[in-house]
């Protein structure tokens, strides 16, 4: 059995759940600040890919990479770059569905925060960023947690978008969730039975840890 | 005057429009919820900002809407202590205490500075201990620690002890006169406890509805209110309205009696605490049917209503020492509003 779309499917969920990591937790913070109607617009927007089909997300980011539309035409030229149909394709596809993921648990993670903890920092002379940092992070640690084990796991099950995206080449652009569609398309049912025990075996340990880590949270 | 503070804030139908000063005294606000207290507070602290005003500390303006000054509360140098304390959870007792050493001591010196601190407070044993191990009163002190290692020029006290179970509360009070005493500069209590403001301050400004509704001495404003609203926050049980009858008598509307007393021209209701009325005969004694007694701890709290008072009017409540009802108890009573005893109340 080639282990390459195991190899490759955790690669893409850990560089996409790395960047999403960033900038979901940036974003809630000043969506959550944000004045009501600007807050209730851009809240919308950022959830959107959460309840889009993956293949309307896969379809509108053809769209706009694909080597003949605009953005993809200007990287292309400009850094000689294909941003579809190779691996790394796959890493924004799966971006962008996690996102709201990432997004939705750490606002709700930043709105629960207690945020006379933070005015009683500033009072005593905190600054900003320690306060950022040292006060409210570690306050909204859990939540931050559970929102990064999620993305991660639903990194590694997307397969809409990815496929658009990225498409299915054994050894180059193949990961588990593509490589079971097609070995059930192609009729070899033995080896995608072996693949869904690999995804179920991979599922079931994020799960175990998700868990863990929230019964570590509680006991602090 | 140490502390000058005369703002606006409107947030939703709430107004705010608060000003008075302050020297180096502890003043206490004193006000139902709502009454814009805490918010008073918060301007001053940094982390509310008004709307208009200015608030001004030693000559220092921390506030001026006029001349676009707001100081971040990180340069104010105020201790704003939180109901709940907002000890940081994640972090030890003495993490707590290091954090508001940081503005004043220097990397090396913060630890011994804040176990000083916790030593001064009694809570040195509890300092590798989260503050969510700690019982009421073992908060406040770490809290205190932490602020009075800051540096602050004012203290800002929200509701000191209302987080606490009743019996610490009169212990932390006393710790709390003691820790104000040692601070000697300006203290701003905010409490809707007449009893703490009374034992705790030197001045009293009572809030209603987002202004003030009155200032004074805190003997000034126990025994001549002002108002019927004010003499309800200082513990005044009895109220009712008035219709002046002459300059030497009025007809209290809500108890139904007449009651003689020197008027002042603006009088227009009466209230008298219920510790006040006496037993027997006297100016304004009536003959009362007693409609229900309450048994306090140490004291009977018997509700009369005089037997000519028409019907529809509402009982006056006796607030008497047990040895004394026992003595004169029945089913009617005579007592008497003395004159001096009556306080005269605007609206």
């Amino acid at each position: 059995m080639d282990l390459y779309p195991l190899w490759n499917s955790l690669r893409i969920a850990a560089v996409s759940t790395g960047i999403i990591f960033f900038l979901g937790i940036f974003s809630a913070y000043y969506v959550a600040r944000l004045p009501r109607a600007l807050k209730g617009f851009l809240d919308v927007l950022l959830t959107l890919p959460l309840v889009l089909p993956p293949t309307v997300v896969g379809y509108l980011l053809l769209r706009i990479l694909g080597p003949r539309r605009p953005i993809g035409a200007l990287v292309l030229e400009h850094f000689g770059l294909r941003l579809t149909m190779t691996w790394a394709s796959a890493i924004i596809a799966t971006s962008v569905v996690i996102f709201p993921l990432m997004y939705r648990t750490c606002r709700g993670a930043f709105e629960s925060f207690d945020e006379s903890l933070a005015a009683c920092g500033k009072t005593l002379g905190l600054s900003n960023s320690y306060i950022f940092w040292r006060i409210r992070m570690p306050g909204c640690r859990p939540g931050i947690l559970a929102g990064t084990v999620l993305s991660f796991a639903r990194a590694l099950g997307e397969y809409g978008a990815t496929s658009m995206i990225a498409g299915y080449t054994p050894g180059r652009t193949a990961t588990i969730s593509t490589t079971v569609y097609q070995l059930w398309r192609t009729n070899e049912d033995g080896l995608a039975f072996r693949w869904v025990l690999v995804n179920l075996g991979i599922s079931f340990v994020v799960l175990l840890a998700v868990n863990m880590l929230e019964k570590r949270e509680n006991r602090r | 005057m140490a502390l000058k503070i005369d703002i606006r804030k409107t947030l939703g139908a709430f107004s705010l429009e608060v000003a008075f000063e302050a020297g180096e005294e502890t003043v206490a606000l004193l006000g139902a919820s709502g009454s814009g207290k805490s918010m008073t507070l918060r301007c001053v602290a940094g982390v509310e900002k008004p709307d208009r005003g200015q608030i001004l500390l030693d000559g220092r303006t921390l506030f001026d809407s006029e001349k676009h000054v707001d100081l971040v509360p990180q340069k104010r140098r105020v201790g704003l202590m939180f109901q709940h304390y907002a000890l940081f959870p994640q972090m030890t007792v003495l993490g707590n205490v290091m954090c508001g050493a940081r503005r004043g001591f220097r990397g090396g010196d913060r630890k011994k500075r804040a176990l000083e601190a916790l030593e001064a407070f009694g809570i040195r044993a509890l300092a590798d201990l989260r503050p969510g191990q700690l019982s009421g009163g073992q908060q406040q002190r770490a809290a205190l620690a932490r602020m009075l290692i800051s540096g602050p020029e004012i203290l800002l006290l929200d509701e000191p002890f209302s987080a606490l179970d009743a019996h610490l509360r009169f212990r932390m009070e006393q710790e709390m006169r003691e820790v104000i005493r040692r601070f000697g500069k300006t203290v701003l209590l905010v409490s809707h406890d007449r009893d703490e403001v009374y034992r705790l301050a030197d001045r009293v400004v009572i809030l209603r509805d987002g202004h003030v509704e009155r200032t004074g001495t805190r003997r000034q404003v126990f025994e001549d209110p002002g108002t019927r609203a004010a003499a309800a926050l200082t513990g005044c049980k009895n109220l009712s309205g008035i219709r002046k009858l002459n300059d030497g008598e009025a007809y209290a509307l809500e108890w139904g009696i007449p009651l003689r007393l020197r008027l002042k021209p603006d009088t227009e209701a009466l209230g008298i605490r219920m510790h006040a009325l006496r037993h027997g005969e006297g100016v304004n004694a009536f003959e009362c049917r007693v409609e229900e007694v309450i048994e306090n701890p140490f004291s009977f709290t018997v509700l009369l209503r005089p037997l000519e008072a028409p019907e529809g009017t509402r009982p006056i409540g006796w607030e008497t020492d047990k040895a004394t009802w026992t003595r004169v108890r029945g089913g009617t009573v005579r007592v008497c509003l003395p004159p001096e005893a009556l306080l005269q109340l605007k609206g």
